[in-house]
């Protein structure tokens, strides 16, 4: 049985709980930069000093170069400590805690955010993710109750509207719109399900709200349940997200507790329930269609559309399917009202939009900006710019689906349409920053290379065309290509993304189209004169002995495990090209950088 | 009905109809490979791409509806991008599938080698695929898989699982390594639930699935001057082998086939026929007493069909007491080819031969199926089996030109034959033979109108009653194993009420494994559909029709061999020949 419970007294007792406290970013980042071990720490220290002070774990701040971190409030103010380890541990709690004075290596935490905006990630690092009572401490559920108790689903919806919030998966279609179509479906069983099968190389926005904030995205899956008139709702989560999957459970069972899910919840009439199904790791469950066919137990592959999820989806049920960034928008939208977000952002993209920004920048992390920013802004101001002061070479948005956006257009404002435009897309986050050391052709395959991976098999464009292209690029990266290889990779490009059946095969040729349209001499580079600019493509590279430079010590004949090198101390020594593997160590052994390799 | 435009042309078109549907009806032809009328599109293929005018999308005319949402709206299925694209993906699938048709058993009759002749495919850009024959897998005996020739459409996984209910093949893999397989990593498909229906390899558009082929064990039992090589024709061969010799479906062949064994050396040339008049003897018999005295349990179950029998022992053993003893017309023939002629013909049944030709694969496993399917104590009584595909590339090989041969007859009297002998290969013929026999044998009377409309027809599950002397028969008929379950449940649901006899479902329950019975069985010539279905149906009601005699029982032969052999029906002799017993063989559960 449920106990009942009143918002406003978790609310209070949350801020009576004192203005001084101690808080490690716990998510899987976090854990795996050591953060576990400051955490036991923290908490020794704090008791060996005799402190009564909480210390409280929260998910992902977002500033993943900087983990572990710690932030400390006393009444002078909230400080963040980055790369802490344990050693740290005793000056921040024994100092600063107790002093109340914060270390010189403490940066006020209000700067660590700057130009950023806030809204799917607002509890990220603030609340404790294992705990309902901070998240209601937080306005938490005050949406839904007021919904449930006050409002209609059709208010839901339309504060959807006015919010203008478009699904933050990737392709962007209105979320109002995908719960009106299924508001209207008839049914006696009706599905709302959160995709959180987030599997784009490099990006982790998904993992992260769900560390770092489940209840907004349950409260989000609630309140869109209620719009659609669900019966249930299912989190499909991948199953190589442990943390998230036990971070989530935990806040379904206490919502259970407190009433929030389960009969007539806040006393409405509305009842619903939450069950989690895992997936198996494979890129294609992203898809709806196959989502759908994963979360029913069968094989997962798409299916064609129509009848689309919104009249026949899970079980042959009317199912809505939102992404987890979506949802935890919802509670927020809901909360703070659809004007108040639609006023964010720029044209037909509303909102903010996180992105896991990785690669070649100095700061790589969460980042979370209103729609309209552009790309140079999160690159070079919110992330810092290109590590070892490089020159950029491109960024990719949209993962294996997107395509690269040269440097010439950084200063685009970042929506929907502005990508699309350049070839790329949103996708569902990642933004992969490439430096002058960067190969395209190497970027190519690596992207292509995870989508045939990928592919589920079903229909032959996918399935066969993105194998018949990866051979073409591996061909090109060897220095086999001919030019006529590249009229077959736009030939096939065209017919899968015309004639594949669900977006991954469709756009799976995405990187080669925009690398080919903004890089085409570099792969005509590799082809007619064998070279890869940015001396990538082993099989094109040679090593060559400088003549000069060269002390004729004879190391790197020794080291070399292919006997690739000839000579002697007194004719000197030259590299067989025919003999050599391309392992580099040569080079590496070679303390007259007389070896050289081009 | 929608309006809508393909091509500038406009027309009406039923809602929910596709837009290939549609252009059907326009005599244009969308091209597909994986699209078949039998199952649910996979839309895998990725060839029967359209466009909606105004919009650069394509979409697959397979699955793509014609809703109100597109009244109004025009598709184009022809321009220049639409085929440059097809082209691709066709020379793509084209790329991963071995260029080895002559050897393949789809030379000729290949949807794939059709489709690469209309586009004139002279070359391959994207690279051939190698021969390999590493994972070919020949364990069930009589359906030959060859991943490597498969083009995944799908077709086969759909007909095994939705439509024939076995869940035998599968897709395992993903992406480039995606196979069709047996359920399960390190099964051979032998080892697999798969009860040899052959419907895989009826819709298989390529050679990955196809029959094993016995042509050559044929020509050699021919050339054994040892041997005495007798033959039988199953009912459902005569009205389809045509097809393989450019004729339309349903042309009764009969004669000619006769003469055809003859010249390809057949020392006797049988009809299964024959058998399927004893089977009504034999079966019907076991009805009669089944109902009337209650020698065993009600409802009776066919068992003509091997891959019936074997999904029986393998899925539902619960009913075994149900199944009728009586064999199959074809161990029939053998049983008698093996004792009652070697006995009037003086010959030694050592070397005796008897082969028959088949609608079916099943057939080539029914003759091991168990010991009682050896009864002479020399080896099988059916030695081999050749499906209709066989006997058509058999008959070719001897470089007979069978639409030009003058009519024959089979020997007597094991060729001899009624209506109801023939109407045993479509479903329905089993159950309409027995009831115009048991009819007349329980109430004395013959049955005035013999064409039993109530059990003809295409319907996954007929069912009747008949009104015999008072006493209201109940009859279900089902073909395609996916319709099995619902007559089986309503079996159970009656038995665990307490199986009241008045309240039993049904009395007597034919069923036949592949949909629409053995004229679409696996062996048949290529291209089944409903359309195939029908005018190969119609062809044995019209053999049936044409029969002076449609009552098994007034076969004269079939008197004549139970006055000089077999003594009666159900007789001990009978029991021995024309009998069987079945096992379970759970090892399957789902």
């Amino acid at each position: 049985m449920a106990e009942k419970i009143c918002l406003e007294d978790i609310q209070k007792s949350q801020q009576e709980a004192g203005d001084t406290w101690i808080k490690v970013g716990m998510a899987t980042c976090g854990i795996a930069a050591g953060a576990d071990k400051v955490y036991k720490a923290v908490l020794k220290e704090v008791e060996s000093n005799g402190l009564n002070i909480p210390v409280m774990i929260t998910g992902c701040i977002g500033s993943c170069y900087a983990e572990p971190l710690v932030e400390v409030k006393t009444s002078e103010g909230q400080f963040m400590y980055t790369g802490v380890d344990e050693a740290m541990v005793s000056d921040i709690v024994g100092k600063h805690v107790a002093t109340g004075k914060s270390l010189p290596s403490g940066v006020p935490s209000d700067s660590f955010n700057e130009g950023q905006m806030r809204i799917a990630m607002r509890h990220c690092g603030i609340v404790d993710p294992e705990s309902i009572d901070s998240y209601i401490g937080n306005d938490g559920y005050a949406a839904l109750r007021k919904h449930l108790t006050e409002g209609t689903p059709e208010g839901v919806i339309e504060e959807m509207k006015k919010s203008g919030l478009r699904g933050r998966g990737g392709a962007g279609f209105p979320t109002f719109m995908k719960w009106t179509f299924a508001s209207k479906s008839k049914s006696d069983e009706k599905y709302i399900i959160c995709n959180a099968d987030e599997g784009d190389p490099g990006a982790y926005m998904d993992r992260s709200i769900l560390e770092g904030d489940p209840h907004a995205v349950v409260e989000g899956m609630i309140l869109g349940g209620y719009a659609i008139g669900a019966t249930k709702g299912f989190f499909y989560v991948r199953a190589e997200y442990p943390l998230a999957i036990r971070r989530l459970q935990k806040a379904i069972d206490a919502c259970k507790k407190y009433g929030i899910l389960g009969e007539n919840i806040f006393g409405s009439s509305f009842s619903f329930d939450i069950e989690i199904r895992l997936g198996a790791g494979a890129f294609v469950c992203g898809e709806e269609t196959a989502l759908i066919a994963s979360l029913e137990g069968k094989r997962g592959t798409p299916r064609p559309r129509p009848p689309f999820p919104t009249d026949k989806g899970a079980f042959e049920k009317p199912s809505v399917i939102n992404n987890v960034e979506t949802l935890a928008n919802v509670s927020a939208i809901l909360f703070k009202g659809g004007d108040w977000y639609g006023s964010i952002g720029v044209g037909k993209s509303t909102g903010t939009k996180v992105f896991a920004v990785t690669g070649k920048v100095k700061h790589s992390g969460l980042v979370e900006i209103p729609m309209g920013t552009t790309i140079r802004d999160v690159v070079f101001k919110i992330c810092g710019g290109i590590a070892k002061e490089k020159k950029i070479l491109a960024v990719q948005t949209g993962g294996p689906s997107g395509g690269v956006i040269t440097e010439q257009y950084l200063d685009t404002p970042i929506s929907y349409e502005s990508l699309a435009e350049l070839g790329s897309i949103m996708g569902s986050g990642g933004m992969i920053v490439m430096d002058e050391d960067d190969c395209i052709v190497d970027i190519a395959k690596f992207y292509l290379g995870f989508c045939v991976d990928e592919s589920c098999g079903k229909c032959s464009p996918c399935r066969i065309g993105g194998k018949k292209m990866l051979g073409l690029l591996e061909k090109i990266s060897e220095g086999k290509g001919e030019l006529g290889d590249l009229d077959k990779l736009k030939q096939i490009c065209h017919a899968m993304q015309k004639a594949s059946l669900c977006g991954l095969g469709q756009t799976a040729p995405n990187p080669i189209v925009s690398t080919l349209r903004y890089f085409e001499h570099e792969y005509k580079a590799h082809i007619t004169e064998h070279k890869c600019r940015a001396g990538v493509c082993q099989k094109l590279l040679k090593y060559l002995v400088v003549e000069d430079k060269c002390k004729r010590c004879g190391i790197c004949q020794k080291i070399c495990p292919a006997d690739a090198i000839e000579g002697d101390r007194k004719s000197g020594f030259t590299v067989i090209q025919d003999k050599c593997i391309k392992c580099g160590s040569c080079l590496d052994s070679c303390k007259f950088d007389a070896i050289v390799k081009k | 009905m929608v309006n809508i435009k393909i091509d500038g042309i406009d027309l009406q078109v039923e809602e929910g109809k596709t837009i290939l549907e549609a252009a059907k009806t326009l005599g244009i032809k969308i091209p597909t490979l994986c699209k078949h009328p039998d199952v649910k599109a996979t839309a895998a293929c990725g060839i029967c791409v359209v466009k909606m005018a105004g919009s650069p999308k394509m979409l697959r005319a397979c699955t793509t509806p014609v809703t109100a949402f597109e009244e109004g709206k025009e598709f184009i299925t022809r321009d220049p991008e639409l085929v440059d694209v097809r082209r691709t993906v066709l020379e793509m699938i084209l790329s991963d599938h071995p260029n080895e048709c002559f050897t393949c058993g789809r030379n000729q009759n290949c949807e794939l080698q059709q489709l690469a002749a209309e586009f004139g495919i002279r070359e391959i850009p994207f690279g051939q695929c190698p021969e390999d024959h590493s994972k070919d897998d020949i364990s069930t005996g009589t359906i030959k898989l060859e991943p490597n020739k498969c083009i995944k459409c799908g077709r086969c996984v759909e007909i095994c699982q939705e439509v024939q209910d076995v869940h035998a093949l599968c897709f395992i893999g993903r992406g480039f390594g995606t196979q069709i397989s047996p359920a399960g990593t390190d099964l051979k498909l032998g080892e697999s639930p798969c009860v040899r229906c052959g419907q895989c390899s009826a819709h298989c558009p390529t050679g990955a699935i196809s029959e094993f082929d016995n042509t050559p064990q044929a020509w050699n039992l021919l050339r054994d001057p040892d041997k005495h090589v007798t033959v039988q024709i199953a009912p459902a061969v005569r009205v389809a082998l045509g097809e393989a010799f450019g004729l339309e479906p349903g042309v009764n062949l009969t004669k000619k086939i006769y003469t055809a064994l003859r010249r390809l050396g057949f020392d006797a040339v049988f009809d299964t026929n024959f058998t399927a008049d004893l089977t009504i003897m034999e079966e019907g018999s076991e009805f009669i007493q089944r109902l009337t005295k209650g020698t065993a349990p009600l409802p009776m179950i066919t068992t003509c069909c091997p891959a019936w029998v074997d999904f029986m022992e393998k899925y539902a053993c619960d009913v075994m007491d149900n199944f009728s003893t009586a064999k199959s017309p074809q161990e029939m023939m053998g049983a008698l080819v093996k004792s009652y002629y070697c006995e009037q013909k003086n010959l030694d049944c050592k070397n005796v031969v008897n082969i028959s030709i088949m609608p079916c694969t099943a057939k080539k496993y029914e003759l091991q199926r168990s010991a009682d399917m050896s009864t002479c104590g020399s080896g099988v009584d059916v030695d081999l089996v050749l499906t209709t595909r066989e006997l058509a590339r058999f008959i070719k090989q001897a470089g007979i030109d069978l639409l030009n041969l003058p009519d024959g007859e089979a020997d007597s009297i094991l060729g001899d034959y009624t209506g109801a002998g023939t109407i045993f290969g479509n479903t329905g013929g089993v159950m309409e033979a027995a009831l115009r026999t048991a009819y007349e044998l329980i109430t004395g009377n013959k049955l005035e109108n013999l064409d039993l409309e109530v059990v003809r027809g295409l319907e996954g599950v007929k069912e009747a009653t008949i009104d015999v002397a008072g006493t209201a028969v109940r009859v279900a008929v089902a073909s395609g194993l996916g319709n099995v379950e619902y007559v089986l449940e309503k079996i159970r649901e009656w038995k665990a009420k307490g199986a009241d006899p008045a309240q039993i479902p049904w009395h007597f329950i034919e069923v036949m494994a592949c949909p629409g019975g053995c004229i679409a069985g696996g062996g048949q010539p290529y291209g089944v559909s409903d359309v195939l279905r029908r005018k190969r149906t119609e062809g044995l009601y019209t053999d049936d029709r044409e029969c002076a005699l449609r009552r098994s029982h007034e076969n004269p032969m079939i008197t004549k061999i139970y006055d000089e052999f077999l003594g009666a029906p159900l007789s001990e002799k009978s029991h021995k020949l024309l009998h069987t017993h079945y096992t379970c063989r759970p090892m399957y559960k789902r």
